[in-house]
């Protein structure tokens, strides 16, 4: 008896529509997110990511009623970011139905805002985004940075800092992207997952670069994430979340089946 | 006459998600998500949810009146489903924000998974295997029917419900323990006593196997 790894499909919405980009330049649409969380669901995923990737502000009450739509349909745990900047931004998605909210830019612009959502809503709602990417050349002490605007504004903050930070504010997970791998197929970067994984007492999902399902258990086993997160393998059909569990389940990972 | 079921608001979180829940698996149902005690007396089957620090849940459980419209609740026979912080609260007392008193329908305490020395040692050895106990206690863990309940109908015996949370309850009274989980240590997953059913994870966020409970508790007579 162990708690299961979880596996959990993203969903990038961008003006209603799911869509993945390669590095965010080549956007596919991968169709609509209430019929995708749905497929999702009867396929044993165990939480759904809704990150909105929509720049304007009209928008945002678009992301409000898909979320309410996905709620009142999927009885499994639903994360929204994207966006996230104020408590009320916070209240809004979490009386849609959202479960947890994902806060990225805002935690770096004001750090304090993690620790006021925190004390505000539970640490258990609370997930804090890192986009990192390696800053350490060859041969030196690996090191990686935190990003924000997609991965091309550097920060100067180290990520595995950050992340402790995070948790001491209040944060009740972290979701780790390495902006590095993301949408490249080549595997988590599994130094920096493993690097914050030891380094922060709650769960860390671990993000970015997924192209088979080895790389989902190199993200567990040795990454030491808790739970991992892919969306183009899953969205394109290359893999359904059941064949995902049961290539974990065969490598001795537990997971819900 | 369609069941008539308050889900009870005492402003601690979101109850869009257990209500929808609800409401999914009895189309029929009347789901009232309610902050009036009239309303909970006059309900039906009541569901006592709970998220959030305990200190303040108890504050506004207190506030509200909820404290002796749950006690009146519990002596009326009709059922009750408390979840997480809900089931907390029923408890003796909870060691969370210093030590808290509850309301006192179970015998035992809530701890906090760190606080126990037998985690913290679980913890340390599972470190060197590579294997980490998080606190939370996020994600899908095994409960074991430690006896026969009518909310347990339908529901493969250690079948994975949802938790998050990083208090425990550990029971003085083993007669009541409906379901048990463990994470680091034993601790109970959902107690049950007559028309009250207490679960630590969320039924409403389980998939297949919390619907299946919710919609037991919509069809339960509260006989154990």
């Amino acid at each position: 008896m162990a708690l299961a790894k979880r596996i959990i499909p993203c969903l990038d919405v961008d003006n209603g529509r799911v869509v993945k980009g390669v590095q965010f330049v080549d956007i596919r649409d991968a169709g609509d997110p209430v019929e995708v969380s749905k497929k999702y669901n009867q396929q044993g995923a165990d939480e759904i990511t809704f990150l909105d990737i929509t720049a304007t502000h009209e928008a945002r009450d678009t992301t409000v009623h898909t979320v309410e739509a996905i709620a009142a349909e999927v009885f499994i745990p639903l994360t929204v970011g994207g966006g996230i900047r104020t408590l009320d931004d916070i209240r809004r998605m979490l009386n849609a139905g959202a479960d947890k909210v994902s806060i990225n830019s805002a935690a770096v612009k004001n750090p304090d805002f993690v620790a006021e959502a925190a004390a505000r809503f539970g640490s258990q709602c609370i997930v804090v985004a890192i986009d990192a990417k390696k800053v350490s050349g060859e041969g030196e002490m690996p090191r990686w940075e935190i990003f924000t605007h997609g991965g091309r504004k550097p920060t100067g903050i180290d990520a595995v800092e950050w992340a402790v930070r995070m948790v001491n504010n209040g944060a009740g997970e972290i979701l780790l992207t390495s902006m590095d791998r993301d949408g490249t197929k080549n595997g988590f970067d599994l130094g920096v997952t493993r690097a914050i994984a030891d380094a922060v007492p709650v769960p860390v999902i671990a993000s970015g670069g997924v192209g088979n399902l080895q790389h989902l258990c190199d993200g567990v086993t040795q990454g030491g994430a808790d739970a991992v997160l892919a969306a183009s393998i899953f969205h394109f059909g290359e893999y359904s979340v059941p064949q995902a569990k049961a290539y974990m389940r065969e490598r001795g990972i537990e997971v819900r089946l | 006459m369609n069941t008539h079921i308050a889900v009870i608001d005492y402003g601690m979180g979101n109850l869009h998600s257990v209500a929808s829940a609800l409401q999914h698996v009895a189309p029929d149902a009347q789901i009232e998500v309610t902050s009036d005690v009239n309303r909970v007396r006059e309900a039906d089957r009541v569901l006592f949810p709970g998220v959030g620090a305990i200190r303040d849940c108890m504050a506004e459980i207190r506030r509200l009146n909820f404290d002796k419209a749950i006690a009146d609740t519990i002596a009326s026979g009709k059922p009750l489903l408390a979840i997480c912080v809900g089931l907390q609260a029923l408890m003796d007392s909870s060691e969370e924000n210093g030590g808290v008193p509850c309301l006192g329908h179970f015998a035992g305490e809530v701890k906090g998974f760190t606080n126990s020395t037998e985690f913290r040692a679980a913890r340390d050895e599972g470190a060197a295997s590579g294997e980490r106990l998080k606190v939370p206690h996020m994600g899908w863990n095994q409960v074991r029917q430690a006896k026969n309940h009518p909310l347990w109908h339908g529901i493969p015996d250690n079948s994975r419900f949802y938790f998050v949370h990083s208090y425990c309850v550990q029971s003085r009274d083993a007669d009541v323990i409906a379901g048990a989980c463990h994470y680091g240590i034993d601790f109970s997953a959902a107690l049950a006593r007559a028309n009250v059913f207490a679960a630590q994870f969320h039924p409403e966020k389980s998939a297949e196997h919390g619907l299946q409970l919710l919609k037991n508790f919509v069809g339960w007579n509260g006989q154990p």
